[in-house]
């Protein structure tokens, strides 16, 4: 160990701060041209003509590319159901992309886009969630239900609630508009992107086109935020690919805000309804769970919105239904925290009315049905910590002082409310690899195909190896972003530091055992680097290694957790609500780099004051089409919103996930929060609120 | 029929002209610019049969100092200060989040004040002194408020980044730093979806009562 306890600062973070480092729109060559995607306007029909006369006379266009003269790909043919971009006529959603218009400036592009005239035929759509409730279906077959012990055995217990909680669409919108620039050298394409899963990407684009991995080439070096929506190859990468291979030229397509809403995902909305019944002195006999998500026509996506009640609490009787309905939306996709930052708000907010119905505080409520097990495999926990994070997170906060009946504080004219929330999600592990390069340069140079969507892949990396290779922390790199290097999985579900770190971790290892081989010591301590190159008369050893999964991982269940205490204030009149305080309490394993960690858990927060308090996508159903698709009117959290957030690490390691001991974070951070604020609410006006946001006409 | 992107539809009625480029290029040449545009261009205009000559008169010359550099351009008095610094300049440090004045990404100094750069038009900042995060540094040596930042973690992705950061600079030589209420209020125009906003307070009350020039 040859850093600071805290861990390093950003090993990106000059290029940064200095705005030097080149995002996906960023890269300039010459002859580079600009494409404008043009979005349909209705949300189900067919196109029927499209004029572009205007559009082609247009100064500096250089092509108005569509379905009507696109060339056949040869990746559409076949059983896939995602949008074949420029393929038909057909129209799915309202923000389809229809064509792009290319021209030699971003302003003549974006000009000659207006010009174009698209005539339709419209079918009747269904955009609303609720009219598609009567009309669901099982995204997992058997598998969408579960059941243990006895169904609905709530509706039996002594004390009982029964209620119904909506989530809205959530909308990623991270701050970098999505781009592309594609180019192509006869049939071989490089893109430059933003792609949480490079190597996917990669495939996609080979299966698109019907061309060997070396012939695609794609470059991610860094993301301007993703959040989940960053993984697939959208319908507008897609028609950048077409454009530019059609044209001849490099292309770059980016995205605008509104087009953000309808061509890159979003989460799912929700309709939860928890049933939950107890014992008089708090034991939970029973958990009722109905879940019903949407999802597009042409493809659906299901995130499973009711698991995380299968193994949250210690329950004899637990059956869920998780079920969705079709609509003539763009299909929804991960956002951080998917299926578990929708269940735990219903869950966590039934935990509360439940323990309030109890006249019983909910901490002691969650503390006296802990699962001390995985109730739904029967199996160990690798390491569960949440006892400890309710401990820490309560003393630090102040949770004795709490009072258990609501409505009652007031301070400076607004009421005050506690709340609290679990969180979970599953610390999960891919197979990775890296390969690490030492130089008689004495630099470091360790590659994997790895992405940095902000967490700070990079800079945990170089940490774990700094810990390893005895050697000064600043001569470490981390190289990532190139779907030519070393294959690693994607940067999704908490699992990169797990699974990137495992195979920098093991490739290290096996770097300083191929040191001490090289002089005839293996199995020694820190190698003597520079002499043993220099005695074998060696410019760099090199090591690449592929890391597996976790060794029992089907002996043990793994999960990260985290429990969020939260003050408010609620403006009795105004219905004003704002978070004061928080302290998150997080049971991540060993906590590998304290710095950037604590960053993220202060990003989760932030997303669940967001999700808690703004946060919602609205459509004008009778178009089927957003009504707030920009960053003025889809509000989230502005600085002024955020209070200091004090995140606790349990900082134990786990024994079974990886070597280091870790548990990913990323996503654990905003399971929860919402319920905790809506708790807190609660706890400071006595109503309930079950339907987010929390936005004052619910409280006036 | 529908048209696209929210537009006004064009008015399509034949008593209608449409008020094309090449009309408002014949009006402007009667009207000001005889002497300035060539008898052939205006006619060419007229006839509908070069396009490309005609824009090349619709550009503007624009002289502005970037970072301390002088620069003489021609731009189209459509582009934005954002698209001339990011598409001709290559000045990519300044980023563009949303194009409609509401994210803050975009922001500049303009003469030391601090403006979103997608609601400035190039010409509006004719004559004018532009910074960009490009221009913050001396050097190898970060402003303090960089340097504030990277030791407080002030970001994740860093899209944002140098949006906030041109503010923060600005947010204290406006004298809004005096706490960390004030802080909160004088930097809610730069949103950031990771969430960095206690680490961003922090080292801009650092900066602040480290008492460095700004």
């Amino acid at each position: 160990m040859n850093t600071p306890k805290e861990g390093i600062t950003r090993v990106d973070g000059r290029l940064k701060v200095t705005g030097s480092i080149r995002y996906a729109a960023e890269y300039p060559f010459p002859g580079l041209v600009y494409g404008a995607v043009v979005s349909s306007t209705i949300a189900k029909g067919t196109i029927t003509g499209i004029d572009s006369k205007a559009t082609e006379s247009a100064p500096g266009v250089v092509a108005v590319i569509s379905h009507l003269n696109a060339p056949k790909i040869p990746g559409y043919e076949g059983g896939e159901h995602e949008i074949k971009t420029f393929n038909d006529s057909k129209i799915y959603f309202n923000g389809q992309p229809i064509a792009l218009v290319i021209a030699d400036t971003f302003e003549r592009a974006k000009f000659a886009a207006s010009l174009v005239k698209v005539q339709y035929s419209k079918e009747q759509h269904q955009t609303n969630i609720d009219a598609g409730l009567q009309n669901t279906f099982k995204p997992w077959g058997d598998g969408s239900d579960y059941l243990r012990g006895e169904a609905n055995a709530y509706q039996n217990a002594p004390v009982k609630i029964e209620a119904e909680y909506r989530t809205p669409i959530h909308v990623h919108n991270a701050m970098e508009p999505f781009a592309m620039t594609a180019k192509w050298d006869g049939d071989k394409v490089t893109v430059y992107t933003k792609s949480q899963y490079i190597k996917g990407m990669q495939r996609e684009i080979m299966g698109m086109f019907k061309l060997p991995e070396e012939h695609v080439t794609v470059n991610s070096k860094v993301i301007g935020g993703a959040f989940g929506s960053g993984s697939p190859l959208w319908p507008y990468a897609k028609a950048a690919l077409i454009g530019a291979k059609m044209i001849g030229k490099p292309l770059k397509v980016v995205i605008d805000r509104g087009q953000m809403f309808t061509m890159v995902g979003y989460r799912s909305p929700a309709i939860q309804k928890l049933g939950m019944g107890a014992t008089a002195d708090g034991k939970l006999t029973g958990i009722t769970h109905i879940a019903t998500g949407e999802t597009a026509t042409y493809q659906q996506f299901a995130e499973g919105i009711t698991s995380t009640t299968n193994i949250l609490y210690d329950c004899p009787n637990v059956n869920t239904q998780y079920r969705l309905t079709r609509l003539d939306m763009s299909v929804p996709t991960y956002t951080r925290g998917p299926g578990e930052t929708t269940v735990v708000f219903a869950l966590e907010s039934a935990v509360d009315e439940l323990a309030n119905a109890l006249n019983m505080n909910p901490l002691e409520f969650r503390k006296k049905n802990y699962s001390e097990k995985d109730p739904e495999q029967s199996l160990p926990w690798s390491s569960k910590y949440l006892k400890e994070c309710y401990e820490i997170g309560a003393t630090h906060f102040g949770w004795d002082k709490r009072n258990q009946k609501p409505g009652l504080v007031m301070k400076d004219g607004w009421l005050v409310g506690y709340g609290v929330s679990n969180g979970v999600y599953g610390a999960g592990r891919a197979p990775c690899t890296a390969k690490a390069r030492l130089s008689a340069d004495g630099i470091l140079l360790i590659q994997s195909s790895t992405s940095d969507m902000g967490p700070g892949t990079a800079t945990v990396m170089v940490k774990i190896a700094s810990d390893i290779i005895n050697i000064p922390v600043e001569n470490i790199k981390f190289e990532l972003g190139n779907s030519s290097l070393p294959a690693a999985p994607g940067e999704y579900g908490s699992m990169t530091t797990s699974s990137v770190g495992s195979a920098v971790y093991e490739v290290c290892t096996a770097l300083n055992e191929k040191f001490n081989q090289l002089d005839g010591k293996s199995g020694a301590g820190d190698p003597d680097y520079a002499r043993i190159l220099k005695e074998h008369n060696l410019p760099f050893v090199e090591v690449t290694h592929k890391s597996g999964g976790t060794p029992n991982a089907d002996k043990y269940s793994s999960h990260a957790y985290c429990v969020h205490f939260v003050e408010v204030n609620v403006h009795p009149t105004l219905g004003t609500v704002k978070v004061t305080r928080v302290v998150a309490a997080l049971d991540g394993g060993k906590i590998l780099n304290p710095i950037t960690a604590r960053s993220q858990v202060i990003g989760g927060a932030v997303w669940g004051i967001s999700m808690a308090l703004m946060e919602g996508g609205v459509l004008d159903h009778r178009y089927g089409k957003y009504v707030n698709n920009n960053l003025a009117d889809y509000h989230f959290a502005s600085n002024a919103d955020v209070p200091q957030i004090e995140v606790l690490f349990v900082d134990k390691p786990d024994p079974v996930t990886n070597a280091m001991g870790s548990k990913g974070i990323g996503e654990v951070t905003i399971v929860g929060f919402a319920a905790a604020v809506a708790n807190a609410v609660f706890n400071a006006t006595g109503k309930r609120v079950r339907d987010l946001p929390i936005t004052p006409d619910k409280l006036v | 029929m529908e048209n696209n992107n929210n537009l006004p539809e064009p008015d399509t009625r034949p008593d209608v002209k449409d008020p094309s480029r090449r009309d408002f290029l014949k009006k402007s040449a009667l009207i000001t610019a005889v002497a300035l545009t060539p008898a052939h261009a205006v006619k060419a205009a007229e006839k509908h049969m070069d396009e490309r000559i005609a824009e090349a008169f619709e550009k503007m010359p624009l002289s502005l100092e970037i970072n301390g550099a002088p620069h003489n351009l021609m731009v189209e008095p459509r582009s934005t200060l954002l698209d001339i610094l990011r598409e001709q300049l290559d000045l990519t440090g300044t980023k563009k989040g949303c194009d409609l004045g509401q994210c803050g990404a975009c922001t500049v100094h303009v003469d030391g004040h601090r403006v979103i750069s997608c609601l400035t038009l190039g010409i509006m900042v004719n004559g004018k002194k532009v910074t960009t995060i490009e221009g913050l540094a001396k050097g190898d040596q970060l402003h303090p408020m960089q340097e504030a930042f990277l030791k407080h973690d002030g970001f994740q992705c860093g899209y944002c980044t140098p949006g906030q950061i041109m503010s923060a600079v600005a947010c204290i030589r406006e004298g809004h730093a005096n706490s960390e209420h004030e802080i909160r209020e004088y930097m809610s125009g730069n949103i950031c979806r990771c969430g960095a906003y206690p680490n961003i307070v922090n080292a801009i009350q650092e900066v602040k009562e480290g008492g460095l020039p700004v």
